[in-house]
């Protein structure tokens, strides 16, 4: 596990040798602020609970995440580093593994960053925290997924907005999938199986579950799943396309 | 050592290295050169395992890069070409990350880093980052990175491509140190650097290899290698007659400034009979030397023969 963590410390470190990942946290804080207060209506609803702020989290990844995991290769693909790292005696899976995570923990941090939501609510009242760490996992999962899909997306060109906009288009998909709306449109004519397919292929299915507090091994194993396929294929697009 | 057989590589249609089979013993220092788009990157970036080989194997030191390509790289010292590094960070954080990597720590960490900074010159940058380095500066933490090790083997790809003359020297210097019991592989477009640090030289064109041997075997297969280079104070109208009348003198050119060129029929010397010419005539010489040829000229006529072809 060694190269792993080599690997993670350079990449974690490199978030933060420029405004990136102070912007990124910045911006992220602020918008989770604004849903939950504002949008998610979290005084007027008079609950204890978190649920106006992780409602809103999907979409919020949606648009942030991308903005992390665009760079993950595109940027050594471009500045030819790529050349540097991969003739290093490090295994191209290890490399995968390392950028992955460090950026998973990056934005892990920013999650956890949110805690004065949860001062706050235990402040208000004595909402369920068991429901609340659940769902602070269940985002947490989630990001990963989305990450795993902007790291395949990233390696697969040198250009950082494409990578941005293909990642986005690509997570809305998995996001939106599970929307009833999408949902409903297919009911009427489908299949069930290609129905309960796209539901169980949403992101958002599986977030829901976990963030009601349930946590399904089922729902975990999904994210987990999602995440090493995704992997998978970005070595693959890596080896095929690190020397274009 | 080294040893490459029918290495080819190909992007779609295009055949980067055809076919080319060599190998390296260790102590040598190998100068890959060609015109651009020769293939000389590419194989580089095969020997490394950067890039896997359409067809063919590569062996280094006795391990099949194919096979394993991680103990392989252990083994090498890669500088790619235009020596790229990671913007965002500091020249000793760079060097501490590929030390780490390459399964240092602690003291001999702290201690190969120092070194290698000091070999390379690299003291005043080292806690700049690396996007605001001049260069030469970029270059030579290349090399630091590349050499960090001490590998067996040390692959530069234009190790002193846009180098001040004093930068170039220092980094000839720093090749001909490390190379003693090493395999070295330069590659270049600058001939002069090829007889300045090499043993051996290999012009690749259009993927193929078109000579291999020694810089001064290659000197040698050009026209004016020991040809001989006269200049008189006066002139002597019948001096180009009877030199040309000579034997071993395949012919005379007359160069713009008065010099006069010798060509050697054999490539022999042919000095002592130009100079029992010059006595006969009673000429005043003002200058008299034997060229060996220059690199450049071998090269263009190499490499033209393939493009016509």
């Amino acid at each position: 596990m060694t190269p792993v963590k080599i690997i993670f410390e350079r990449e974690f470190s490199s978030y933060f040798a420029t405004p990136v990942a102070y912007i990124f946290i910045v911006i992220f804080l602020m918008l989770s602020g604004v849903f939950t207060f504002y949008i998610g209506q979290f005084f007027e609803r008079g609950q204890a609970d978190l649920s106006s702020f992780f409602n809103f989290i999907p979409w919020l990844y949606l648009v942030l995440i991308p903005a992390v995991s665009m760079r993950l290769w595109s940027e050594e693909r471009r500045s030819g580093t790529i050349e540097m790292l991969m003739t290093l005696p490090i295994a191209t899976w290890h490399i995968v593994l390392g950028k992955f995570l460090a950026a998973w923990v990056f934005v892990g941090l920013a999650l956890l960053l949110t805690f004065p939501l949860w001062v706050t609510v235990n402040y208000l009242g004595s909402p369920d925290n068991g429901v609340i760490l659940g769902a602070y996992i269940g985002a947490w999962l989630m990001s990963g997924g989305f990450l795993a899909v902007g790291s395949c997306i990233s390696a697969m060109t040198k250009n950082q907005i494409i990578a941005f906009i293909l990642t986005l288009v690509a997570c809305f998909i998995l996001v939106v999938s599970g929307f009833p709306i999408v949902q409903d449109s297919f009911s009427g004519w489908a299949p069930l199986w290609l129905v309960d397919g796209l539901s169980n292929l949403s992101f958002l299915t599986h977030f829901n579950a976990i963030s009601r507090g349930v946590i399904d091994f089922r729902d975990a194993v999904y994210f987990l799943v999602v995440i090493a396929t995704w992997l998978y294929a970005t070595s693959l697009v890596i080896e095929m396309k690190k020397a274009d | 050592m080294i040893s490459v057989s029918n290495l080819s590589k190909s992007f779609g249609d295009f055949c980067a290295v055809n076919d080319i089979s060599f190998s390296v013993q260790a102590g040598e220092v190998l100068g890959f050169l060609g015109p651009n788009g020769a293939g000389k990157s590419t194989t580089m970036k095969m020997l490394t395992g950067f890039l896997a080989p359409t067809s063919g194997s590569i062996d280094v030191m006795g391990i099949s890069l194919a096979q394993d390509p991680v103990s392989v790289q252990q083994q090498i010292g890669y500088l790619p070409e235009g020596a790229p590094s990671y913007a965002d960070m500091t020249v000793e954080a760079s060097l501490r990350f590929v030390a780490k990597v390459r399964g240092f720590r602690g003291a001999e960490l702290d201690q190969r880093v120092e070194s290698v900074v000091r070999r390379v010159a690299l003291e005043k940058v080292l806690n700049k980052r690396i996007e605001t380095l001049s260069k030469g500066f970029r270059r030579r933490l290349g090399l630091a990175q590349a050499i960090l090790h001490d590998p067996k083997v040390l692959v530069l790809d234009e190790p002193t491509d846009g180098l001040d003359p004093n930068q170039k020297h220092q980094v000839r210097e720093l090749i001909r140190n490390l190379s003693q019991d090493k395999i070295v592989i330069v590659s270049t477009h600058i001939l002069e650097e090829v007889s300045a640090v090499c043993s051996r030289a290999m012009i690749l064109a259009d993927g193929k290899i078109l000579f291999d041997g020694t810089p001064d075997a290659l000197a040698a297969t050009s026209d004016y290698h020991n040809s001989v280079l006269v200049k008189l104070v006066g002139s002597n109208e019948s001096l180009l007659q009877d030199l040309s009348a000579l034997g071993c003198v395949e012919r005379v050119e007359v160069l713009d400034d008065g010099h006069l060129k010798v060509l050697s029929k054999e490539k022999n010397s042919i000095l002592s009979e130009v100079n029992q010419v010059l006595h006969r005539l009673g000429c005043q010489v003002e200058e008299l030397h034997v060229e060996q040829g220059k690199l450049d000229d071998v090269f263009r006529i190499l490499t033209s023969v393939v493009e016509v072809g």
